[in-house]
């Protein structure tokens, strides 16, 4: 028995022994050392004096810092929730149809989700592209015949990167929303209908209220990935004022491999990481809110 | 008036749901709708394609054809001649495969670990599977880069693989399913003495192949995919992968939509395709990490 035992520990560990390994040297260890780094003076590679808080005030108060705050706050205003309640349009459009059609429009909606982002980038850099974008079509009844680069043009950078970021990841939502749209039993539907419940009401009354978990999921989800934005705002920006479009990635970006300033972009890393973490864990509480309903 | 109404209302939604009765307009309406604006959600897609099969002239006349009048290669054999994404194409299938393969099998080991076996450190391991799904990965692009940087795997393949290693997710997923699995299945095999090893690989595994394929087709996505990473990693044009190769140059280009475009087709193919081949597969595997039943 006692061998037994022993035996499982070692298979235990033999199992488990690749996952403790890499997620310590790639996980704990770096997190750790970007805790430690965020008190120093230090180049990107090599060490540097402690410092205390400093960094902390510094960043804080930092005017580029507050501009990739609000930049990223204003990003995911623009993509949050339209792209919720677009994809949840989409969703009850989909979940209607039936067989092969429902299989295709489906596909052509989710194709975009799976494509790198730099492909995304290239597409559409193209359609909106100043001499010949197809966009600038459309641009010049607007502007009187003028085009206007659209990513060049500051006030038009984040709502165009923000619709750029709605058709590439609706996918994903649309996908969720459909999941929970089946699982709305049809008879309730089937009674509305003999109640004569016209179609919006039986949205406000039956569908609203029973796909909100979702909505909330969808959300939470949402939230948290566009406050990590930085590879489609980064490509947009490359040779226009990235100053003015920064994010908060691109601002820890900026000050490690661009300034070379290892302490204050792990300090920055550092506010990120808060800011996600508090988000994370109140998404985990409406997640459970949501199982123990 | 109710009275009579009633047998009546009954005999339409009748009608209704076995789907004759009268012409539902408004619904015929709103699939031709949704088909358009499906069309319109895969036209960019489209553009970028016939884009690339235009010649230069095409492309910039101005008379944007939604058919090419001709039908030409010469941008993808530009990108060929002149960039070095085959390079690119090799280490992007390199890393992702291996990254594929190891965070499959890492995972299966530690779920079912987690799933059937009672050692010490469990709620230690637990705890830092929760922590890994609330920290951003993208905090930690300093460290990463620091840590790699004092091993020298900068600009290697081991230097792109190492931190991507973590998707704490694929643990999650595999453990629910180990869970599901029936106790006896297990208890029979340790009569006939068979070590956990054999049980996991023979049993579990083998019963749960469905989900490999899901995380595995995903993990490979996401591997293909993901751009900050190797963006900072691999600064040298002859260790990039192909997301971030057709984004850094453009210099030897001339006309560059054609090329860009075709650069853009090539990077993305290998996703779609394995997207369209296994679309049941890709769909579940993101509802089963979202959370979500399908």
């Amino acid at each position: 028995m006692l061998r037994d035992k022993r035996q499982e520990y070692l298979v235990a560990l033999i199992l488990v022994g690749p996952f403790v390994l890499i997620y310590g040297a790639l996980f704990v260890w770096p997190t750790i050392q970007m805790a430690m780094l965020s008190f120093t003076k230090a180049p990107l590679i090599g060490t540097g004096d402690w410092v205390g808080w400093d960094n902390y005030v510094k960043i804080l108060s930092h005017k580029l810092f507050h501009q990739a705050f609000w930049n990223t706050a204003y990003f995911v205003l623009l993509t949050v929730i339209p792209n919720t309640l677009v994809s949840l349009v989409i969703a009850m459009a989909v979940n209607r149809l039936k067989g092969p059609v429902q299989g295709f429009v489906l596909a052509c909606f989710f194709l975009p989700y799976i494509l790198p982002v730099s492909v995304v980038f290239l597409t559409w850099n193209w359609i909106i592209d100043v001499q010949y974008g197809l966009v600038q079509g459309l641009v010049a009844l607007f502007n009187g015949g003028q085009p206007i680069s659209l990513t060049r043009t500051i006030p038009l950078f984040m709502p165009t990167v923000a619709f750029v970021t709605l058709w590439w990841t609706m996918g994903f939502n649309i996908l969720l929303f459909i999941a929970g749209l089946r699982n709305i039993s049809p008879e309730i539907y089937e009674a509305a209908s003999l109640d004569s419940a016209g179609r919006w009401r039986q949205f406000q009354k039956i569908t609203w209220p029973l796909i909100w978990p979702v909505t909330a999921l969808v959300l939470t989800i949402q939230l948290i990935a566009q406050l990590k934005i930085f590879d489609q705002v980064y490509l947009f920006s490359i040779g226009g004022r990235q100053d003015a479009t920064i994010t908060l990635v691109q601002y820890v970006y900026k000050l490690a491999f661009q300034q070379n300033k290892g302490g204050e972009a792990a300090t920055a890393a550092m506010l990120l990481f808060l800011m996600i973490i508090v988000l994370s864990v109140l998404q985990y509480q409406v997640l459970r809110a949501r199982g123990e309903k | 008036m109710s009275a009579e109404a009633l047998p009546n209302r009954e005999a339409v939604a009748a009608a209704r749901s076995r789907g004759d009765g009268p012409i539902d307009v408004i619904g015929l309406a709103l699939t031709a709708i949704t088909i358009l604006v499906a069309l319109a959600s895969f036209f960019p897609i489209y553009w970028a394609v016939i884009t690339s099969i235009k010649p230069d002239g095409e492309v910039i006349s101005g008379s944007n054809s939604l058919i090419p009048n001709r039908v030409v290669f010469d941008s993808y054999i530009h990108i060929w001649n002149n960039t070095n994404i085959g390079i690119w194409y090799i280490n992007s299938m390199v890393t992702s495969l291996i990254i594929t393969a190891l965070v499959i099998v890492s995972s299966a080991g530690c779920a079912y670990a987690l799933s059937q076996l009672d050692f010490p450190g469990r709620r230690v391991i637990y705890v830092l599977i929760l922590a890994c799904f609330m920290v951003p990965m993208q905090a930690l692009i300093v460290n990463h880069f620091v840590l790699m940087a004092q091993f020298k795997l900068l600009n290697t393949w081991a230097g792109i693989i190492l931190p991507q290693l973590i998707v704490p997710v694929v643990i999650i997923v595999y453990k629910q399913f180990f869970d599901s699995v029936p106790k006896e299945f297990r208890e029979a095999a340790q009569m006939d003495s068979a070590g956990h090893l054999k049980i996991l690989f023979r049993i579990y595994l083998p019963m749960n192949w469905g989900v490999t394929a899901s995380l595995a087709i995903i993990t490979f996505i996401g591997a293909w995919n993901s751009f900050l990473w190797p963006f900072l990693a691999a600064t040298g044009e002859a260790t990039m992968t192909v997301p971030v190769g057709i984004t850094q140059v453009k210099d030897a280009y001339g006309i560059v939509y054609g090329k860009l475009m075709a650069s853009a087709v090539v990077a993305g193919l290998p996703v779609a395709v394995v997207y369209l081949i296994f679309q049941r597969r890709v769909t579940q595997a993101i509802m089963l990490s979202a959370g979500v039943k399908g």
